[in-house]
């Protein structure tokens, strides 16, 4: 039944989903910066990476573009697109961040911070909008992209922080251990939310996907950098060797589960009748829909 | 103001793809973009099983998500319902193609040819540079209903001022018309028919009616019964 099942899209691919991937790392890692920065004045070098992370992460999205050098007019609707409005969001955080770090002050990195937030909430409207992909739609999928994004800044700050803030290193550690804590068990209750809300609510490709996925996703993810942390907690001795596990472990599942969603498990909606029709001398019968149980 | 919508009789539809053909050649589309095509479904579980052809493309909803999200503005509305791409605004981001629940849109990203070893003459005769690298679906022959409209003529009724796929169908299973307009041909296959659109669990809206029975008889009101 080829050509009439959900089939998996391929027009965005490992480059939409690096903006997601990027542009919700940097803006978490944003985030954790700036409240490390309460503790310890600006960070610059991570706040600047936050940057980098969504700079590149957007000019991915350029790179999928099939006429790039009308870039511009991504900015032509704001009224009703979310695409729109995380480029025209970007603009601001890139500008306070820099101004931030290059001025070392920390009101503008909170500034940058807060859009930041903005950003990625564009970023999770930007897939909630897109009605025909069904794991991408549902409404739950802002949890998740809310929480892996900061939870994947806390886990780059924990990995980057001993070489580009060795000075802030003692400082700001167990906080943002603590914080990640927080939000891998945020995101944890996310994707289960999310994936409860699909059941029935996508083709079955795309559940299967998802399902074949969460393993990994939640022990990556979620055990082994909970285990991380709570050893560092509990044994400081070994808090720096702990942050860098929970800190790869934790990011890197973020990233793995936004590329599955996004490239993976992107089946579309298909087609479906509601009726099967009389037909001559027939009798008329119940629909069908492809691809879904 | 009109409000342009294609009806589809799932009883007369054969699958015979003329319609697929009819667009393809009227509009050069490229190979595998298809505007308008034919499913051929199979339904119900053995022995009582059946098929069924479904026309789909576009639905021209009048709640379009590849409207509201495109970035650039290039999908619009026109007041007739006709949902259109303006090929030198967009982008072809592929925003669209994902928002849409109906598969309806297409991205070719470089000129392409049916035959590996050359491209046909009309292949290069109805080359449409303008369409590489965007979005691009079915129009309902806007040009078609454009022409009409200017001429006097009628859309879904005379040929000239009707999309392709319509006056290709054999079996009279597409029909094209204006359903603001109570007596138009559509209006009145609605009135008579029972009807379903797709996925309209999703809110779009379309302006694709399927055809799946006639209306029952109306009961004749129980005389002994007083209100």
């Amino acid at each position: 039944m080829n050509g009439t099942h959900p089939w998996l899209q391929t027009w965005w691919d490992w480059r939409a989903a690096g903006n997601f991937i990027a542009g919700g790392s940097g803006s978490g890692l944003l985030l954790i910066t700036a409240v490390a920065g309460l503790l310890v004045g600006p960070v610059a070098w991570l706040t600047l990476l936050s940057l980098i992370l969504v700079t590149a992460g957007l000019s991915l999205v350029w790179l999928e573009l099939g006429r790039p050098w009308r870039f511009l007019h991504v900015f032509f609707n704001p009224h009703t697109s979310w695409m729109t409005r995380e480029a025209i969001v970007a603009m601001p955080l890139l500008i306070l961040g820099l101004t931030g770090v290059l001025t070392a002050r920390l009101g503008l990195v909170w500034a940058a911070a807060t859009v930041g937030m903005v950003f990625l909430y564009c970023q999770g409207r930007m897939l909630i909008a897109a009605k025909g992909i069904p794991v991408w739609r549902t409404p739950r999928i802002m949890g998740l992209i809310l929480t892996t994004g900061i939870a994947e800044g806390c886990g780059l700050y924990l990995l980057l922080a001993p070489w580009l803030a060795p000075d802030a290193l003692t400082a700001t550690f167990p906080l943002v251990s603590i914080l990640l804590l927080v939000f891998i068990a945020g995101r944890f209750f996310a994707w289960r939310s999310y994936r409860s809300g699909l059941q029935g609510n996508a083709p079955t490709a795309a559940l299967e996907v998802l399902h074949r996925s969460s393993p990994a996703f939640i022990v990556i993810g979620h055990i082994l950098p909970a285990l991380a942390i709570l050893s560092g907690l509990l044994f400081p001795g070994i808090l720096l060797i702990s942050g860098l596990v929970a800190g790869v472990t934790a990011a890197s599942a973020g990233w793995f589960i936004k590329n599955v969603i996004i490239t993976r498990a992107a089946f579309n909606q298909g087609y479906a009748i509601e009726h099967a029709p009389a037909r001559g001398g027939g009798h008329a019968g119940p629909g069908t829909k492809p691809g879904w149980d | 103001m009109s409000r342009w919508a294609m009806v589809a009789d799932l009883n007369r539809c054969v699958g015979c793809q003329t319609c697929t053909a009819a667009c393809k050649h009227t509009n050069a589309t490229a190979p595998g973009v298809q505007w308008r095509k034919v499913l051929d479904l199979e339904v119900g579980e053995y022995p009582d099983v059946s098929r069924v052809f479904v026309p789909v493309g576009c639905q021209h909803c009048a709640e379009p998500p590849c409207m509201h999200v495109c970035p650039t503005t290039a999908t619009r509305q026109r007041e007739d319902g006709v949902v259109t791409i303006d090929y030198d605004l967009c982008i072809g981001c592929g925003y669209c193609i994902v928002a849409c629940p109906y598969q309806a849109r297409f991205k070719v990203m470089k000129p392409t040819q049916a035959y590996e070893q050359s491209r046909m003459p009309q292949e290069w005769k109805q080359e449409q540079p303008e369409r590489y690298g965007v979005a691009q679906k079915c129009t309902f022959c806007s040009d078609r209903i454009d022409y009409g409209l200017a001429n006097d003529l009628t859309p879904g009724l005379d040929p000239e001022a009707t999309p392709a796929c319509v006056n290709s169908c054999i079996a009279d299973a597409l029909v094209f018309g204006d359903i603001d307009e109570v007596d138009s041909n559509v209006s009145q296959l609605l009135a008579e028919n029972q009807y379903f659109r797709m996925h309209e669990e999703l809110e779009t809206e379309p302006g694709f009616y399927y055809l799946w029975n006639s209306k029952p008889p109306e009961e004749e009101p129980d005389p002994g019964c007083t209100q």
